[in-house]
């Protein structure tokens, strides 16, 4: 029986390597394009291997984009951070502390995750103009505060699942609530923290939607930067390749490094964590 | 379980990101109803009632009918697409064959990308251009001799919208299998074992007793992807800027908002958005925290 399975199941790869082919093919072209030199650059040959390694494309890309690289990092960072510390903090609190309302309070914060942003876009861009929070720092607490479903919910799943002992034994040793926050959850929670900061991380770096009506061409992100990048006539496609790696490179280096973390927000996403 | 200190602790470390979801979600999304009932037009806020005469002007637009067209184009292909997909990927991973964690990593890197940076390399290969100027994937399909496969992508008429639908399929087909995976790895294995015993195939085995305990991730999958597909906007807007032919109702806002100063048509336009999601999206949520009560 088992060997007739082994034997049954080896032609799985042939599926397997032509879907591999698939996937691949965006990033075959974004890195063969950047690698050729400006001489080699042509539509008809763009499938072709590059005849050596140049860096043309990446330094013309670089040139343009390198201001936006920046502003994302400036902006992503400090949200990703900020978002994951608040989540932690209502995580505790939603998972440990049943009040009456509860149940209430977290598919009320929960929705938020969910909705789309143009329902609240126009008040959004209103309200930072009347408090006067313009470009980086707007767009910084747009992801702040949209990032606290998730957040949350991340955190209030985790702590929900350590056992209630853990809690009472330190209540008895005298700890009040901070300090059991302090001394017993947030010294196990930094796979969790590792889990949320990765994924705001990368979904305030993919943000174009409030990154197009909150900041100018001053303080573009870096995807408002490349999408007017291909907008625009003027910039061949070959730059654009190279452009679109620089972009797509720090969320795809977390991705490769810490996958693992990346694939348990992604479930916690559907709510499936 | 807390003293009244504690409670009172509790209050104040939560209160700030309530009232953040108060505000921005909650009293935003009221703002943009009266927005959406108002006479709105131009860069003064203008709150003059104006009863729900940007709805019926919305539903008058020939614009709007193209967009609802292309929304039920878009969510059929990308939904059947991905869950057929990820399905598919996740019933061959999990055969235990070797390499399955390289695959499994592989298939899913897309969903680290933005939808901009695939939208500006997926225009590079559903580039439409013919003759000597044919390049992307119609370039590789005549050198394979495949000629029948080249077409004219995300410029076709009214399908269109389709092509751009295969770009996101294969952003998000790997998610969709990732959440598979976890659902069939949450199936025992003795059901398949005694199954097997019984002399069921392993086609009978996935399509008799898998695929019906794995509902519940179809569904998951339907809704997640289903709310996605009415949002979609930053991938059409990097594969093809502002075209009319690929008009959807996010891109619709934006443009008539910010561009045309139509403020209130444009905060109709995000309240309609905002009920069909909300009538998957409601459901969902009190389902998944019920389900998880019962456990």
């Amino acid at each position: 029986m088992k060997t007739r399975l082994r034997l049954g199941k080896y032609w799985l790869y042939i599926p397997l390597v032509f879907m591999t082919v698939f996937y691949l093919l965006p990033l075959y072209i974004m890195i063969i394009t950047g690698f050729k030199s400006f001489a080699e650059i042509d539509l008809k040959t763009m499938w072709n291997l590059p005849q050596g390694i140049a860096f043309d494309n990446y330094i013309e890309a670089f040139s343009k984009l390198a201001p936006s690289l920046w502003n994302s990092f400036a902006m992503v960072i400090p949200a990703a951070l900020i978002s994951s510390a608040l989540g932690s903090l209502n995580g505790f609190v939603l998972a440990k502390w049943k009040f009456r309302g509860a149940d209430v309070v977290f598919p009320i914060i929960l929705f938020g995750m969910f909705i789309p942003y143009q329902s609240i876009l126009i008040p959004l861009v209103q309200f930072m103009n009347l408090v006067g929070i313009k470009g980086l720092p707007g767009l910084a607490l747009a992801h702040i505060i949209y990032g606290i479903p998730i957040t949350t919910l991340t955190f209030r799943n985790y702590y929900a699942s350590l056992p209630q002992e853990l809690l009472e034994a330190a209540k008895i040793d005298g700890a009040d609530m901070l300090g059991i926050y302090r001394y017993i959850l947030l010294p196990i929670s930094m796979p969790s923290f590792v889990v949320v900061l990765i994924w705001q991380f990368t979904s305030a770096w993919n943000d174009f939607l409030f990154a197009v009506v909150l900041t100018g061409n001053r303080d573009w992100p870096i995807t408002v930067a490349l999408n007017n990048m291909a907008g625009s006539q003027i910039i061949s496609w070959n730059v654009q390749m190279a452009g679109s790696l620089l972009a797509a490179l720090p969320t795809l280096l977390v991705y490769i490094f810490l996958g693992r973390y990346f694939l348990r927000g992604l479930l916690a996403g559907s709510l499936k964590g | 379980m807390f003293r009244d200190k504690d409670r009172f602790l509790n209050i104040l470390l939560i209160s700030p990101s309530i009232l953040a979801i108060l505000i921005f979600v909650y009293a935003f999304i009221g703002w943009s109803v009266r927005v959406s009932l108002s006479k709105w037009k131009g860069l003064t806020a203008d709150y003059t009632w104006n009863g729900i005469k940007n709805y019926l002007d919305l539903f008058a637009d020939p614009r709007f009918h193209v967009d609802i067209r292309n929304t039920l184009i878009f969510t059929g292909v990308f939904v059947f697409g991905s869950i057929l997909l990820g399905f598919t990927l996740a019933v061959m991973l999990d055969q235990g064959l070797k390499g399955e964690g390289f695959f499994r990593s592989l298939f899913l890197f897309p969903m680290a990308i933005s939808y901009i940076v695939t939208g500006v390399v997926w225009r590079w290969l559903m580039n439409p251009a013919a003759g000597s100027r044919t390049s992307g994937l119609n370039l590789l399909f005549t050198n394979m001799g495949l000629d029948s496969l080249v077409n004219k992508w995300h410029t076709t008429p009214t399908w269109g919208i389709a092509a751009i639908a295969l770009a996101a399929i294969w952003q998000m087909s790997g998610y969709t299998m990732a959440l598979y995976l976890a659902g069939l790895r949450a199936i025992p294995e003795d059901l398949k074992e005694a199954a097997r015993i019984d002399g069921a195939s392993e086609v009978q085995i996935y399509r008799h007793i898998m695929l019906p305990l794995l509902s519940p991730v179809t569904l998951s999958a339907l809704i997640i992807l289903g709310h996605m597909s009415l949002k979609v906007f930053d991938l059409i807007v990097a594969v093809a800027g502002k075209q009319l032919p690929l008009d959807v109702p996010a891109i619709y806002m934006w443009q008539i908002t910010f561009d045309g100063l139509f403020y209130g048509r444009g905060a109709a336009v995000g309240i309609l958005l905002l009920i069909s999601i909300a009538v998957l999206i409601i459901p969902y949520i009190r389902y998944t925290l019920k389900t998880e009560a019962e456990q």
